[in-house]
Formats: structure tokens, C-alpha cells, sequence
């Protein structure tokens, strides 16, 4: 029974296995000497083990008693986690050999948080969804620190540790109701348990308290105070990582719980959702307004997009789920495109991150500046770009359920939204020309930009058809919404 | 009452000596003892000089290594104890997930020597 | 009322007070001590509810390790805590209220404790009675095998925590002799001395 078991697991166990390979290998030595081969190597495995995921992953298997679902929903969810890690593993080298951050300890910590995020997105448990969640979270935390001589890392670290605990604490609480109630931890009793008569009302206090600790792991409004600092303090390509595969795995994880969990009683939290959704989008749009410093604004950015994310949660169908994961899947595509033009932001060899150090940069640096414009255009939602095929999906994902007021509320926030990134576009070819950026950019961050921008501008074409992610998460949900 | 909480009331029982005790010998120094205060006797104390400052100072950060690296084994002794209580019945596969789980913290903590946390220079 | 009535009622007082003690008392040094009180208190309620094993991690792990963690860190941190109080003391209305309608919601889930229906059959790992196998044996029957798989990232759990905490604070201190057993064991009178024959009279 346990080969069974761990057969389902090789994945995580090869990750694991490398990580603890490679930390022995690296600390008996030359240390952080051997740490740029080992992120490139680590990327590698990444991409390596997304593949063998595509490869041999097949129908729905369960393992340790319930506690680990192997469907198409995981594979999906975790082909883009492993696929984004590595991309901003990869785009991320440059910067950090140049600020003296790249430890080897940086990839190892990277590996072990992408495992955790890999055990989130499979859980069939309560328990293995809170270990999985703390192992991704805590190495966050330290890699979020990880330039512990600055304040402002350090203190992204701690702000991030504590709303972090925060929250595991709202969700074990949670958790505690439910298991109080249902008596039992595994999801697949628990949707029994909330289908079976009327659902105690315990239990939907438990549930609530679930949501509001699974919604500070996605940011969603209320629950995204901490998102601006942590962004604006960590070291940037950390930044990066955290707008991207965390995300992927905490909504993910989300819709694991609501759907495998309480799947039978959409009614009872389909307005939460709904409602953590329409403030994410309307506070991302307006609080972004504001903003000068970039990663500021990409911060409240990912709030305005996990709304809409949630907003195809909220749908509470199976269309709703596919919408979902189209979406988070091309909102990372364009994360790690900006990011990796955020990435290259010098000025006189310094690493900028203010707004204005943008003004006339298309005057200098066309295709760069190219590139950018289709990255923001596509953030905005502005058709034809890919960004728009994702917004069109969530949207139609919910006046299909019946919330067609949630799509208009969707539709007006994201008009409030294209403001400021047209408003980066603005400065980029209309500002007042003066000393800007230095524009140059490290041949791996370029490649991630441009390669990045085609994809966002080229892959809605009919002849590519967004690459057969419609289908792909069409059978992903499909594994989910039973 | 069941027996587990009849094999607590040893502790109980001292738990209240021991508490009856202490109070009561605060008391007594209350009562009993003279009582006369001056502003001199009653000043800090310190080698014959006043306090210069406050008595909490910095630590170094390596004493706060130090006890999170205990608290870490601390835990696992934790894992260990109803793995030991419960030897004699455990299956093979509980046997070896211990051994996989000791495993993983040897790597850390062949990490932890070799990156010279455990000095202490 | 029985004695583990009022045990646990004396239990449960103090644990509350202490508690409160915590959040308010003036010198961050006597909150921890407040804090370790409470700690031990729930300790006492486990072991009340049948769950030694719980009380006495409680008692190695929390009171052992954590609450001296804690008092390391409020003595590490040089924080004037009067200032932070009243800082604090601007959004007690605030907290108040949210601590009151978190209460409430407590109260809500308890009042109408009814299960869910046909839960004895979904009950995940009903514990065998306790003569037959006690707390702490029970828990070892399952926590490796059924609980593999949550059991194993906890160890990876402890390894970031490793990692993390020797990547946040250990630096080298480059000016600092560190003694080096081998090296000293290695030396060689020969290579280290060298006499030298003054004649009387000449110097060196």
C-alpha cells in the first residue's frame, strides 16, 4: 500500500531528495560559490519534473488514506507552479549575483516552498493542507529576509511572518470548527458531512474562518495589508516569486477547499467569495492609483487580479473553476514578463524602482519599451491581447452562474484599473524626456521579457489558440467539480 | 473518577503544598518580620553606587540561534516519544517513516555543523 | 461538584487571568512569566481531558523552549514597551471589538452544538478507550503510518526552520581566533622553534 502511496508522490519526493542532496553538496564545498549552477540546476529539475507531471499523469489517484489527491486540477495547478518557480529562478540570477544575495541556500529555500505549494494544490486533508501551507509559507518568510543587513527586507520578512501566522492561526481555527463538527479532517467526509441535511451552523463557521485564512494567503481584500510592504521590501526577484507560484498554489488551494470540501453547499459560501472578490478588484484598481514605486503597484495589481480570479471561483460551477485557472495561469505569464523588465530597472549601475525613472524610455530603448507596453496593455485587459482572454473567461464564467452583477462590478474595475498601467505606458513614450534608465539588461532577463510579451501578444492568435490552456484547464476542472 | 486523573493527584496535592507554602511564607514575612522603611534602604543597591542605567541590554542575536536550534530538536524528541511509546506494535512502515523523518533532520543538522552554527567563536 | 470539577475550574480561571495578565502587564518580562502560567494551566486542563501526551509537550516544548525564546527575544529587542503601550492603547476600542465579535461568533458555534447527522461513521480515528491503550500510545499508532504523509513535511517543516534561522542570524565575525583543534595538533616543535646559539658577547 505505502509504494502505491509514495508512487503518486515521486515529485515531491525527487524535489526533496534534491534539496537536501544538493544542500549537503553545496555546504561540504565551495558554499555560495556553487550557488549560481545550482539555481540554474534547480530550475532545471523544475522543469524536469513539470514535464514528468504532464508525462505520466493520469486519471485520479488518491494515496495516504485521502490525505493526497493526484487529479487534473493538481497537475495543472502544479505544471504552473513548477514552471513559474523556475522562470523567476532563472530571470532572477542576474539580480541577485549582482546585489551579493545569492546564497546557495536561496534555491534550496525555493525548492522547499515550491514542495510545500505542490502538497497545498494535492491535499485531500485538512491536516496535510496546513503542513503543506506552513512549508510553503515559512521558507517564504526567510527568503522574504533574505538581505537581512536592510531594514526594509527585514522588515518585509517580519510583517510577512506575522500576518503569515496570523492567518495559519484563523485557519487552524477554522479547521478546528470544522473537524468539531464533521469529525473528521478528511475533505471527502467533510463534503458529506455539509451535504448530508442542513449544514450545523458550526461548520459554516469553521468554513468562513477557513476562507478569511486561505484569502490572506492569496491577498484578496480585506485581507491584503500586508501585500504593498512585502512586495516594496523584499529583494526583487523574491518579489517576483511571490506574485507568481505562491499565488497559483493558494488559489489553487482555495478552490480545492471549497469545491473538494464543501463542493454539495456552494450556496453557503459563494457570496463570501463573492465578496473577498469584488473588494480585491475595486481596491486593487484604486488603491494602484496612487502608487510610484513599482513593485507598489504590481502588489496591488495582484490584488485587483486575484479578484478576478475569485470572481470565477465565486461562479461556483465547473465553468467557473476552468475560467479560474486560465486566468491565474495567464496572470503569471505576464508577471514574470514585468517582472523581468523590473528586474533590469537600473539607474548609474543602482537598481530603481520609482515610476518616473520610466519617462521616455521608448525614446531610447524601442523594443524593451515594446515589450512593456504589451505586458500592461495585456494586465489592463485590453483585447486582443491574452490578458483580455482571461478577463473574458471569468466574466462570462459568472453571468453564466447566474452573478451577472458581479461581472459588471468585474467590468468597472477593470476600466478603473487600466488607468495606471496605461498610465506607465504614458510615460514610457509621452513623459518628459530626462536621465532615465540605464536600459541595459542581462541577455537571461531580456530573453524572459521578450519571450514572455510574444506569448502574450502572439498566442491568442486562432492558429495557436492560447496554446490548448482552454483545453487543458477545461479537463483540469473537470477533475475538481464533481 | 477515572484512573489516569487518580495518578495526577500526587501532583495535584503538591501543586497546592507547594503553592499553600509559598503564600504562606510570603505572609509570614508580612507579619511576622520588622518592618521599618527609610528611603536609604529602600534605594537600588548596586556595589555601593546608584543604577546607572537599565538593567536590560541587548543580547547578542547567536543566543537566539542557539534556542531555536534547541526548540527544533526539541520537537523532534517530541515526534520520537509515542514512536518509542508505541515500539513494540508499530508497523514496518512506521518504523522507517521515523527513520526517513530522522534522516531529514541528520541532514540539517550535518548542515548546521558544517556551517559553523554550533560554534560558538 | 467533584474534585476534578473544581480542578478544572481552577484550572480554566487562571489560565484566563493569566491570559489577560499577558496582553496588560507593564515589563514584557512579566508577560512572558504570565504567559508560561497559562501555558501551565492548559496543561493541567489536557491532562483533564485525557490527553497527557498534549500537556506534557505543552509543558516541554511551550513552557521549555518557546516561553526561553521568548524571554531571549524581549531581552534582545531594546524596545521601549511604555511608548509601544500607548500606542497600542489608541486602537484598543477597535481590538475590543473585535476580540467581543469573535467571542460571539464562539458563542454562536457552541450554542447550538449539534453534529452533523451519521457522524460516528465518518469519525476519522475514534480513540480506543483508555484501558486498552493510553494517549500517548494511541497517537503513536497512527501518527506514522496514517498520518504519513503530513508527518514527513513536518520533518521538511523543521528543516526550513533550520535553515532559516542560520541563514537570518549566524554571521562570522572575520576578526575573531577560533581555535583549531587539528591545526594545533598537527604542529611541529620544528617548524614553530628555532634555536639559536648566541655566543657570549655578540647578541644576535
Amino acid at each position: 500500500m505505502i509504494g502505491a502511496d509514495l508512487s503518486i508522490l515521486i515529485p515531491e519526493i525527487v524535489l526533496a531528495v534534491f534539496a537536501m542532496a544538493a544542500m549537503l553538496a553545496a555546504v561540504y564545498t565551495s558554499k555560495d560559490a556553487v550557488a549560481p549552477a545550482l539555481t540554474w540546476g534547480t530550475a532545471l529539475i523544475f522543469v524536469v519534473m513539470a514535464f514528468y507531471i504532464a508525462v505520466t499523469g493520469e486519471g485520479v489517484r488518491v494515496g495516504f488514506n485521502g490525505g493526497f489527491v493526484d487529479d487534473g486540477f493538481a497537475r495543472f495547478a502544479k505544471i504552473t507552479i513548477l514552471l513559474s518557480a523556475a522562470a523567476i529562478l532563472i530571470v532572477g540570477i542576474e539580480f541577485m549575483q549582482k546585489s551579493d544575495l545569492l546564497r546557495f541556500e536561496y534555491p534550496i529555500l525555493v525548492t522547499l516552498s515550491v514542495i510545500g505549494m505542490m502538497v497545498m494544490v494535492s491535499s485531500g486533508d485538512l491536516i496535510v493542507l496546513y503542513v503543506g501551507l506552513e512549508l510553503q509559507s515559512l521558507a517564504l518568510y526567510v527568503i522574504a529576509s533574505l538581505r537581512r543587513d536592510s531594514v526594509r527586507s527585514t522588515e518585509a520578512g517580519l510583517k510577512y511572518f506575522i500576518l503569515g501566522a496570523l492567518s495559519s492561526g484563523l485557519l487552524l481555527y477554522g479547521a478546528s470548527l470544522v473537524y468539531g463538527f464533521a469529525g473528521t479532517t478528511q475533505f471527502a467526509g467533510i463534503i458529506e458531512t455539509a451535504t448530508a441535511g442542513e449544514m450545523p451552523v458550526g461548520l459554516l463557521i469553521g468554513l468562513v474562518f477557513l476562507i478569511s485564512g486561505l484569502a490572506f494567503k492569496v491577498s484578496a481584500a480585506p485581507f491584503h495589508m500586508w501585500t504593498p510592504d512585502v512586495y516594496e521590501g523584499a529583494p526583487t526577484p523574491v518579489t517576483a516569486l511571490l506574485a507568481t507560484a505562491p499565488k497559483v498554489a493558494a488559489v489553487a488551494l482555495f478552490a480545492r477547499v471549497v469545491h473538494d470540501a464543501f463542493g454539495g453547499a456552494v450556496g453557503e459560501w459563494q457570496q463570501v467569495v463573492a465578496l473577498l472578490a469584488v473588494l480585491s478588484m475595486f481596491l486593487g484598481s484604486i488603491a494602484a492609483i496612487g502608487q510610484t514605486d513599482i513593485k507598489r503597484l504590481m502588489a496591488y495589481s495582484s490584488i485587483g487580479h486575484m479578484g478576478f480570479a475569485l470572481m470565477g471561483l465565486a461562479a461556483g460551477t465547473e465553468q467557473g473553476v476552468e475560467a479560474m485557472l486560465i486566468y491565474i495561469a495567464i496572470y503569471v505569464t505576464m508577471n514574470i514578463g514585468t517582472f523581468s523588465f523590473i528586474l533590469s530597472m537600473e539607474k548609474d549601475g543602482r537598481h530603481v524602482t520609482d515610476i518616473s525613472a520610466l519617462s521616455s524610455f521608448a525614446s531610447r530603448e524601442g523594443g524593451k519599451a515594446l515589450a512593456l507596453l504589451v505586458l500592461m496593455f495585456s494586465l489592463a485587459g485590453v483585447p486582443p491581447l491574452v490578458g483580455f482572454f482571461g478577463k473574458y473567461a471569468v466574466l462570462f464564467a459568472a453571468v453564466e452562474a447566474g452573478m451577472a452583477w458581479l461581472a459588471i462590478a468585474g467590468v468597472i474595475a477593470s476600466v478603473i484599473g487600466a488607468y495606471y498601467y496605461l498610465r506607465i505606458v504614458y510615460l514610457m513614450y509621452f513623459g518628459e524626456d530626462r536621465e532615465g534608465l540605464d536600459g541595459r539588461m542581462g541577455l537571461v532577463t531580456y530573453a524572459g521579457l521578450m519571450a514572455m510579451a510574444a506569448l502574450i501578444a502572439l498566442a491568442w492568435l486562432p492558429g495557436l489558440n492560447l496554446l490548448g490552456l482552454e483545453g487543458m484547464a477545461a479537463a483540469a476542472a473537470q477533475t475538481l467539480v464533481r | 473518577m477515572s484512573d489516569l486523573l487518580t495518578s495526577y493527584a500526587p501532583i495535584l496535592i503538591f501543586l497546592a503544598i507547594a503553592i499553600g507554602l509559598g503564600i504562606v511564607l510570603i505572609l509570614a514575612a508580612v507579619v511576622l518580620a520588622v518592618q521599618n522603611p527609610d528611603p536609604e534602604k529602600l534605594s537600588a543597591y548596586e556595589c555601593g553606587f546608584n543604577a546607572f542605567d537599565d538593567a536590560r541590554m541587548k543580547f547578542d542575536v547567536r543566543f537566539y540561534l542557539v534556542s531555536i536550534l534547541f526548540i527544533i530538536f526539541d520537537l523532534e524528541i517530541a515526534f520520537l516519544f509515542p514512536w518509542a511509546v508505541a515500539f513494540p506494535t508499530l508497523s514496518d512502515v512506521a518504523f522507517w517513516s521515523m527513520m526517513v523523518f530522522l534522516g531529514v533532520l541528520t541532514v540539517g543538522f550535518a548542515y548546521e555543523w558544517k556551517k559553523g552554527a554550533l560554534e560558538w567563536e | 461538584m467533584t474534585i476534578a470539577d473544581f480542578t478544572f475550574y481552577l484550572f480554566a480561571a487562571v489560565m484566563v487571568i493569566a491570559g489577560l495578565l499577558t496582553v496588560t502587564a507593564r515589563n514584557p518580562v512579566h508577560s512572558v512569566l504570565w504567559l508560561i502560567l497559562a501555558f501551565l494551566s492548559g496543561a493541567g486542563l489536557f491532562v483533564l481531558v485525557g490527553a497527557e501526551f498534549v500537556a506534557m509537550l505543552l509543558i516541554i516544548v511551550y513552557v521549555g523552549a518557546v516561553a526561553v525564546l521568548f524571554l531571549f527575544v524581549v531581552m534582545m529587542l531594546d524596545i521601549d514597551f511604555a511608548e509601544l503601550k500607548a500606542e497600542m492603547a489608541k486602537y484598543m476600542p477597535l481590538a475590543g471589538l473585535i476580540g467581543v465579535v469573535l467571542l460571539m461568533q464562539l458563542a454562536l458555534a457552541f450554542g447550538p452544538w449539534t453534529f452533523a447527522d451519521g457522524i460516528e461513521g465518518r469519525l476519522a480515528n475514534p480513540t480506543p478507550a483508555l484501558d486498552q491503550a493510553h494517549n500517548t500510545q494511541a497517537l503513536g499508532l497512527i501518527l506514522y503510518d496514517r498520518y504519513f504523509l503530513a508527518f514527513q513535511v513536518s520533518g521538511l517543516i523543521l528543516l526550513v526552520a533550520m535553515i532559516g534561522a542560520i541563514v537570518l542570524t549566524l554571521r562570522h565575525r572575520a576578526d575573531v581566533k577560533r581555535q583549531d583543534i587539528v591545526a594545533q595538533m598537527m604542529r611541529d616543535p620544528k617548524k614553530a622553534l628555532e634555536l639559536k646559539d648566541v655566543k657570549p658577547g655578540q647578541g644576535l
